[in-house]
C-alpha cells in the first residue's frame, strides 16, 4: 500500500527518510506530520527513529542499509552514532565507514540480498558492504548514471529504475538483482527515483506529486496491493486457501 | 565513438514508460509526459499577441512601421511576412520555427499568419506549438501621398544648375554622366531652362548629394537658401523649400584664355595666353608655346573669376602646308604634345590669295602637311578684354591652333548612322524660357558637335556609357574608302544596350534629336 506525503512541502521523500524491513529512519522536521505518517503506518511493526546524520536532515541520501546493517558516512557525529546504536534493534549492525564518497545513499542501492554500488567506490568499502549488510555487491550504472543509489530503488520483491534505461540494461540489472524491474517515474515525471520514493517489502511512501499512473506502476512492481507485514504473511500462508482482491 | 576504437558495444533499445498523467505507453522524454498531456498542461503561446493592427496606405500600397517608416510590400510576399513578424512584441521569449500566410480575401482587410514556435518547458523538454495571428489592416494615407494629392508639383529642394555661356556642351556631357552614375534617380522632375537645368527633389539631403556629385566633375560654386512654406506652432515643425544655386565656371575645353596678371603670377607665370584643355573638378590650362600645364582649383578660379578670351564658336579652319618639329614629343598630363613650327593658310583663303601664316603650335604630333586644323584667328579678332590690355608690350601670335579637323573625312560619312548611341535624360522643356525658333537647329548642330567630340577624345568617353546601335549595319563601301577614316569608337568600348522597351522599341532607342527639342 503506497502512501503519498510531503516533508515540509517538499515531495522528495526519499531524501529525508530511509525505510528498510527492520527499521525506519526519519529526519527531524519542523512539524511532526512527517514522523506521524510513518508512525501511523509502521509503529506496530518496526521502530521508527528520528535522527540527523552529520548534522543534516538529508539522512536518506547519507546512509545505506538493509535489515542486517546500516552504513554511515565518516562525518556522522559520535552522538548520532550512539543514538542510532541505541534505538535500532540489536540484529542491525551500525557501522561508520571511511569513504571519500560520503553520500552513501546516492552511491549504494541495496535490498537484503544484493547491492548495486557506484563504480568508483573503494575496494575496502565494497568489502565492508558485503560484510556488514551481508549482500553480494555489483558495481553498475543505471541509464548511464553512476549514482545508482539515486536512480534506482529495489526491495526483495521488485524494483523501479530511471525511465531512460534501455531494455538491454533492464534485463542485465534484473538478472543481477534477481527481481523484476520496471522503468518508470515518480513525482509527476521526475526521474530521480530514490529521492521521490522509499520502499520496503510491504509498504511504500512517495511524494504527493506522484500521479495515479505512477502510483499504480509502483504498486504493481513492488506487489503492494496484497502486501502485509512479512511476519503475518508467513503465518497466514498455511491457513489461506484463496484471496479475494 | 566507441565503435571507432573497435570496442564492442551493446545496441541499446529504448524501453517504454507510462505517461505519468494519462498512463499510455510512450518513449521516455525529459518531461516523461506524453505530448498531449504536455500540451494540455502548458501553453507556450501564453502572453503572445494574437491580434495586431497595421496601417496601410491605399495609394502607394505601403505599410507603416511606426513612427515614420513606410515599407512597400505586396500581399503574401516575403517582405510583408517579415514586416508582420517584426510588428509582434514578445516574440523573443520563444523561438520561431516557421511562419506562413493563411489565405484571406484581399478585401477583407485581414491578414492571417500561422506561426510555429518552440520553447523549453519543465526539465528540458522542447515543446513546439503553432498558432495564428490575425492582423487587422487599417487604411490611412501616408505623408508623401497626402502631400502629393494636395499639390502634385510639390517639391522640397531644387538644384538650379547654370553656366553662363552660349553653348550647351557642358550640359550634354553632364547629362551623360548623370545617366551613367544614376545621380538623378531621386529627382522627381528635371526641367531644362535657358542656360541651365533645374533638378527638383523631395528631400534636402538628396539635393545636397546631387550638388556634391556635380562638384566632383565640374568646377562649381554654390549658394543655398531656404524659404518657409508652412509651420505648425503646436509641434514646432517647420516646412521649408530649399534652393541650391549652382554655377559652373564658364571656362570650357578649347577656350583661349588670357590670364589676369595675379592669376598668372600664382601659377608660375605661364604665358598670358593659355588654352584650356581639360575641365573636371579643376581646370587644366596648357601654354601652347612652352607646353607647360597648370591647374586651377574651383575655389581658385572663382576667386579671380576671369572669362575666356575666345571660345570654340569662333574657331576658324586652316589647312596645314608644312610642319617642322622643334623639340621632341613630350607627355603633358597624360596626352602627347609636340612643339612644332607650321605653315598654315585659312581654308577660305586657300586658292584665292597667298595669305600664309608661320605659327608655333603644340599639335606637331598629329599634324602633317595636307591636314586640316581648327584654330583661333587672333590677328583678325577685335577682343575687348581688359586683361589683355593689362599686359603692355605683349605680342599676340597671329593664329593659335587648337585641334585637328576631320571635316573632310566626315563629309564622306555624312548621313550614315554611327555604330554607337547615347541615352538621354527625361527633361521637361520650359517653352517660355526657350529662345526663338532658330535655336532648334542650333541645338541639333551643337549635339552633333558633342558627338564628334566624343569620337575624337577617348578621355572624354572615359566616364560615360556608350551603347551599341542596333540599326547600324557596317556597309560594304567602307572598305573602299581610302585614306584615314575619321576617328571612331572601337566596338569593344560600347555596351550592349538594355532593351527596356516592349519589343517594338528600336525606334525609341535610336538617338532621337526630337527628344532634346521636345
Amino acid at each position: 500500500m503506497a502512501t503519498r506525503l510531503q516533508y515540509e512541502n517538499n515531495c522528495e521523500i526519499g531524501v529525508f527518510s530511509k525505510l528498510t524491513n527492520a527499521y525506519c529512519l526519519v529526519a527531524i522536521g519542523g512539524s511532526e506530520n512527517f514522523y506521524s505518517t510513518f508512525e501511523a503506518e509502521l509503529a506496530d511493526v518496526i521502530p521508527v527513529v528520528k535522527t540527523s546524520i552529520a548534522g543534516t536532515r538529508i539522512i536518506g541520501r547519507m546512509c545505506a542499509g538493509n535489515k542486517k546493517g546500516l552504513l554511515l558516512p565518516h562525518n556522522t557525529t559520535d552522538q548520532e552514532l550512539q543514538h542510532l546504536r541505541n534505538s535500532l534493534p540489536d540484529s542491525v549492525v551500525v557501522q561508520r565507514i571511511e569513504e571519500r564518497l560520503s553520500a552513501l545513499g546516492n552511491c549504494i542501492s541495496c535490498n537484503d540480498h544484493v547491492a548495486l554500488t557506484h563504480p568508483d567506490l573503494d575496494k575496502e568499502t565494497e568489502e565492508l558492504i558485503a560484510d556488514v549488510l551481508g549482500v553480494e555487491v555489483f558495481r553498475q550504472t543505471v541509464a548511464g548514471n553512476i549514482l545508482v543509489g539515486s536512480y534506482c530503488t529495489f526491495s526483495n520483491i521488485g524494483g523501479l529504475v530511471h525511465p531512460h534505461t534501455s531494455i538491454e540494461d533492464l534485463d542485465e540489472l534484473s538478472t543481477l538483482l534477481q527481481v523484476p524491474l520496471v522503468a518508470g517515474t515518480v513525482n509527476r515525471g521526475s526521474d530521480v527515483i530514490a529521492a521521490g520514493l522509499t520502499v520496503n517489502d510491504w509498504t511504500a511512501f512517495c511524494g504527493s506529486d506522484t500521479t495515479a499512473t505512477e502510483l499504480s506502476v509502483i504498486e504493481s512492481v513492488f506487489k503492494l496491493r496484497e502486501a502485509k507485514p512479512s511476519a503475518l504473511v508467513d503465518e497466514m500462508r498455511k491457513s489461506l486457501i484463496d484471496t479475494y482482491v | 565513438m566507441a565503435e571507432d576504437t573497435g570496442m564492442f558495444t551493446v545496441s541499446q533499445t529504448i524501453g517504454s514508460v507510462l505517461c505519468c498523467k494519462c498512463g499510455i505507453t510512450m518513449q521516455p522524454n525529459a518531461a516523461n509526459m506524453c505530448t498531449r498531456c504536455l500540451q494540455s498542461e502548458i501553453d507556450i503561446t501564453e502572453g503572445l499577441q494574437k491580434q495586431v493592427t497595421i496601417v496601410h496606405c491605399p495609394e502607394c500600397n505601403k505599410y507603416l512601421q511606426p513612427p515614420k517608416t513606410w515599407t512597400g510590400a505586396e500581399l503574401e510576399s516575403k517582405k510583408l511576412l517579415s514586416f508582420c513578424i517584426r510588428r509582434l512584441k514578445n516574440l523573443n521569449k520563444v523561438r520561431l520555427v516557421n511562419a506562413e500566410f493563411v489565405w484571406t480575401e484581399p478585401h477583407s482587410k485581414r491578414i492571417k499568419v500561422k506561426l510555429k514556435v518552440r520553447k523549453e518547458v519543465l526539465n528540458g523538454a522542447l515543446l513546439e506549438q503553432s498558432y495564428t495571428v490575425e492582423y487587422v489592416v487599417q487604411d490611412q494615407m501616408c505623408e508623401t501621398c497626402s502631400r502629393a494629392q494636395v499639390n502634385p508639383n510639390q517639391w522640397v529642394a531644387v538644384v538650379q544648375l547654370r553656366q553662363h555661356v552660349t553653348h550647351r556642351r557642358t550640359f550634354f556631357y553632364l547629362e551623360q554622366l548623370i545617366l551613367k552614375q544614376d545621380a538623378a534617380k531621386s529627382a522627381i522632375r528635371v526641367r531644362q531652362m535657358d542656360q541651365g537645368i533645374d533638378f527638383f527633389f523631395n528631400n534636402r539631403s538628396h539635393a545636397l548629394k546631387f550638388v556634391e556629385f556635380l562638384g566632383k566633375y565640374v568646377p562649381i560654386r554654390t549658394r543655398s537658401d531656404k524659404q518657409l512654406i508652412s509651420h505648425d506652432p503646436k509641434s514646432n515643425s517647420y516646412n521649408y523649400n530649399y534652393t541650391f544655386s549652382v554655377e559652373i565656371s564658364p571656362i570650357c575645353r578649347e577656350d583661349l584664355i588670357c590670364l589676369p596678371p595675379k592669376v598668372a603670377a600664382s601659377l608660375g607665370n605661364p604665358g598670358p595666353l593659355v588654352i584650356c584643355n581639360k575641365v573636371s573638378s579643376s581646370i587644366s590650362l596648357l601654354d601652347p608655346f612652352t607646353l607647360r600645364q597648370s591647374f586651377l582649383d574651383a575655389d581658385q578660379y572663382w576667386r579671380s573669376n576671369f572669362k575666356a578670351l575666345m571660345s570654340s564658336r569662333q574657331l576658324v579652319e586652316y589647312i596645314v602646308l608644312d610642319v617642322e618639329a622643334i623639340s621632341s614629343e613630350v607627355n603633358v598630363g597624360g596626352s602627347r604634345c609636340l612643339l612644332a613650327d607650321a605653315q598654315i593658310a585659312r581654308v577660305s583663303d586657300f586658292g584665292k590669295n597667298d595669305t600664309i601664316f608661320n605659327v608655333r603650335t603644340h599639335l606637331g604630333h598629329i599634324l602633317n602637311a595636307g591636314d586640316y586644323a581648327l584654330g583661333y584667328d587672333l590677328c583678325n579678332t577685335n577682343s575687348n578684354d581688359i586683361e589683355l590690355d593689362k599686359y603692355k608690350g605683349l605680342v599676340l601670335p597671329e593664329v593659335i591652333l587648337i585641334k585637328k579637323s576631320y571635316e573632310e573625312k566626315r563629309q564622306k560619312k555624312r548621313g550614315k548612322p554611327r555604330t554607337w548611341k547615347l541615352r538621354s535624360l527625361n527633361m521637361d522643356i520650359d517653352s517660355a524660357a526657350k529662345g526663338g525658333g532658330g535655336s532648334d537647329e542650333k541645338m541639333d548642330s551643337e549635339y552633333e558637335q558633342f558627338l564628334r567630340d566624343l569620337e575624337e577624345n577617348p578621355d572624354l568617353r572615359f566616364n560615360l556609357s556608350l551603347y551599341r546601335n542596333k540599326d547600324y549595319q557596317p556597309s560594304e563601301l567602307a572598305s573602299v574608302v581610302d585614306g584615314e577614316d575619321p576617328p571612331s569608337i572601337p566596338l569593344d568600348e560600347l555596351l550592349a544596350d538594355l532593351d527596356l522597351s516592349d519589343g517594338d522599341g528600336d525606334d525609341d532607342e535610336t538617338i532621337d534629336l526630337d527628344s532634346i527639342r521636345g
